[in-house]
């Protein structure tokens, strides 16, 4: 009988077994990388309406994030600040600069109509609850910590444009929730870039932590306590973010 | 020894000389009939595979276009599921799993049978198996789509249903490990993918027959490809039977354990009337009960149309029919066994529910499956409707009716009357006869072409339980060269 087949044929097997290798492990990474936030959001730096530099103002001046960003302990957003919150210097100082031009047609001596249109950069989906304030300082008294600003949004003062620095992905929260320790600082150190903990204080978050999240306790966004109130906690459960 | 030969059989080649070749239980019908030589077989076998395109027979044609019509309609059943999600069904609390799971165990059941009868039996060296096997495998394999399309797509977020696999993924989630629900996604593929390669590895004899025989390049080249250079030498006999053996040891534990975690889907919850140790065991001899009803539904047409009586005969029947009846009659112990536990226990939920269970509404469910399950089957006590294809086929009917209602009964009527009275609910299907004619329009298709295209009986292993294969046969008649002649040549000299 004729051959069929050439004799490379012989290889089909052994290169669909490759290819199937090859395909599938490229799919998966495919959907873990390229359709991840590592991929898509980091690094994400859109155009504002006002070439404002967070170097600058963060950095060189040391102006505190608070300063613009108020209500970043007591709320849910930190809040992008109103026209104003501009013009309480910039009344003053370069009052004529050109690059301003947006934010004083803004303003219009306290009478103007629009905001400046800021593009937002940090973004979570509508199914994910984020609360900044619940960040700010957890624990009570000597166990007080919180997460510094610098840990999500990276460093700040050295960007004269702020993009995304973090991920944001679920898998970025949850390494954090389930071992907080590494990322917690004093309150007062809220705000500092470049913050390092020295060895007594990392004990000590390693403390703060298991209060945090007490092992063996049920992973839950918050536990009654015996009077009734309730503690939060930092959860490792899914409630906590998906309400 | 020559004695046992007295009893004549219908082709009296079984006996030559002095050398026994018949059965060792006397007076038993040859597994296959009719004095065909090997020739004959492969002739019968691959016939209808071989008849032109064009030249098609129009019954089949009108066969297939029927299911490919249904098959059709389900995709676009699937495609509106898809828009609007599992709101066209009727599920709803409390009954959130109704026609879906239904489906899906009725359907995953099914496979159960091919596998029994291609590993088990296998390994049991039941030689009537192979002329049945091929296309129990390929019911199989139909099956386990069809339930999975079940499964797939009852998930509401047909989208996500990639959650199910553990891949690496940003969210940092894996699947729930301590769900039976997982242990199901991994049970159904192991299951499909054996049964796929156990089915492709018997085929490749036979394949390579049809690519010898192939009058045309492409039918040729097909085949070819698919019998992966077999060549039919000594080596290649050697390595398939090796591979062939260690596939059928793979399948055959799967057999019990795919319908033992199918049932822990409900048994490891804690709703009365599915938390009951007994739900492994009897869930497999379900399984293996449907499994064997539905061979005959498919078997006894097929055999019929594709004249294949003289291969798959009335002894193969009688024993599929025996094995309906041991399991028919297991499935009744443990429908029994059900109430004995729950009047036993003094649990009063769990009387509740069984005594719910056949006297509530849905007793008109509970007492079709009865009958179908439990009676039905014990017909086949006598020969005279054990022997016969019009009895077995529509008994076959009855028992796929019944083990249809069987998961309808468990499902949903444990769910409809849960622990707050106020949630009670009566269920009612929307939309979902759609999806169950549409599976089986989908199986439908799929075993029509598989009959149009692959060997139904495996060629290479009939030829195996044939008087002619073995190695002291000595021919249809005297040739003068047979063992008895040799014997005779080796005296003189």
């Amino acid at each position: 009988m004729a051959q069929i087949f050439p004799k490379w044929w012989n290889k089909t097997p052994g290169l669909g077994l490759l290819g199937t290798l090859a395909g599938g492990g490229f799919a998966i990474f495919a959907l873990y990388w390229w359709a991840s936030p590592w991929n898509t959001d980091v690094g994400y730096k859109p155009k504002q309406p006002v070439p404002y530099s967070h170097k600058l103002h963060a950095g060189d001046l040391k102006l505190d994030c608070r300063y613009c960003h108020a209500y970043v302990e007591r709320g849910p957003h930190a809040g992008v600040p109103p026209t104003q919150v501009c013009m309480n210097c910039h009344r003053q100082v370069k009052k004529d600069s050109p690059k301003l031009q947006a934010v004083r047609d803004s303003w219009q001596d306290g009478k103007g109509e629009t905001s400046v249109a800021w593009v937002r950069i940090h973004k979570t989906p509508d199914f994910a609850y984020f609360n900044h304030s619940a960040h700010m300082g957890v624990g009570v008294g000597e166990n007080r910590a919180a997460i510094g600003c610098e840990t999500c949004h990276g460093r700040i003062d050295t960007m004269e444009e702020v993009k995304q620095d973090q991920p944001l992905s679920m898998a970025w929260c949850i390494d954090c929730h389930s071992d907080p320790a590494p990322n917690l600082r004093p309150v007062e150190q809220l705000t500092a870039m470049g913050w390092k903990g020295d060895l007594q204080w990392n004990e000590k978050a390693a403390h703060i932590a298991t209060t945090l999240n007490p092992p063996g306790a049920l992973p839950r966004a918050a536990v009654a306590r015996a009077d009734g109130t309730m503690e939060t906690h930092a959860t490792a459960g899914c409630s906590g973010c998906h309400r | 020894m020559a004695t046992a030969t007295a009893q004549t059989l219908p082709n009296d080649i079984n006996t030559r000389g002095d050398v026994v070749l018949e059965d060792p239980i006397a007076g038993r019908e040859p597994l296959v009939r009719g004095g065909h030589d090997f020739h004959a077989v492969t002739e019968m076998v691959c016939k209808f595979n071989e008849v032109e395109v064009k030249k098609t027979p129009k019954s089949f044609l009108a066969g297939l276009s029927l299911a490919g019509a249904v098959a059709t309609m389900f995709f676009g059943y699937v495609g509106y599921l898809f828009w609007e999600g599992p709101g066209i069904w009727g599920n709803n609390n409390p009954v959130g799993w109704a026609w879906d799971i239904v489906n899906f165990v009725f359907w995953v059941g099914i496979g159960h049978a091919g596998t029994l009868i291609s590993a088990i039996l296998y390994l049991f060296r039941q030689k009537w198996r192979t002329s049945i096997n091929r296309y129990a495998e390929a019911m199989t394999i139909f099956a386990v789509i069809c339930a999975s399309m079940c499964v797939a797509l009852h998930t509401g977020r047909i989208w996500m249903d990639y959650y199910l696999f553990p891949l690496p993924n940003q969210m940092g989630l894996w699947p729930n490990f301590r769900s039976p629900l997982e242990w199901d996604v991994f049970a159904v593929n192991t299951y499909f993918a054996v049964s796929l390669l156990f089915w492709f590895t018997g085929l490749v004899p036979d394949f390579a027959t049809l690519r010898d025989r192939a009058t045309n390049k492409w039918r040729q080249r097909i085949y070819g490809f698919l019998a992966l250079g077999w060549r039919g030498s000594m080596r290649h006999w050697v390595t398939y039977e090796k591979a062939y053996q260690i596939l059928a040891a793979f399948s055959a534990p799967l057999v019990l354990s795919v319908h033992t975690i199918v049932s822990f889907d409900f048994a490891v919850s804690q709703l009365p009337g599915w938390h009951t140790t007994i739900f492994p065991p009897y869930f497999v001899a379900g399984a293996i009960f449907s499994g064997f009803a539905m061979v005959n539904t498919l078997m006894l047409p097929a055999r019929h149309f594709l004249g294949l009586k003289d291969l798959v005969t009335v002894r193969h029947l009688e024993n599929i029919n025996k094995v309906i009846l041991l399991t028919g009659t297991l499935v009744g112990y443990a429908y029994g066994m059900e109430f004995f536990v729950a009047a036993y226990s003094g649990n009063e939920y769990e009387g509740f529910t069984f005594i719910n269970r056949s006297f509530g509404p849905y007793w008109w469910a509970y007492w079709i499956m009865l009958s179908c399950n439990v009676v039905t089957p014990q017909l086949f006590w006598f020969k005279k409707i054990r022997t016969s294809v019009g009895w077995s086929f529509v008994l076959s009917i009855f028992v796929n009716i019944g083990m249809w209602f069987e998961r309808f009964v468990i499902t949903v009527t444990s769910l409809h009357r849960d622990f707050l009275v106020s949630s009670w609910d009566y269920f009612v299907p929307v939309t979902e006869v759609f999806f169950l004619l549409g599976t089986f329009g989908l199986f439908f298709t799929l075993f029509l072409l598989f009959v149009r295209f692959f060997p139904v009986i495996a060629m290479s292993e009939v030829k195996g339980v044939m008087p002619e294969a073995n190695p002291h046969w000595e021919g249809y008649g005297d040739h003068g060269h047979g063992h008895a002649a040799h014997a005779a040549a080796a005296e003189v000299h």
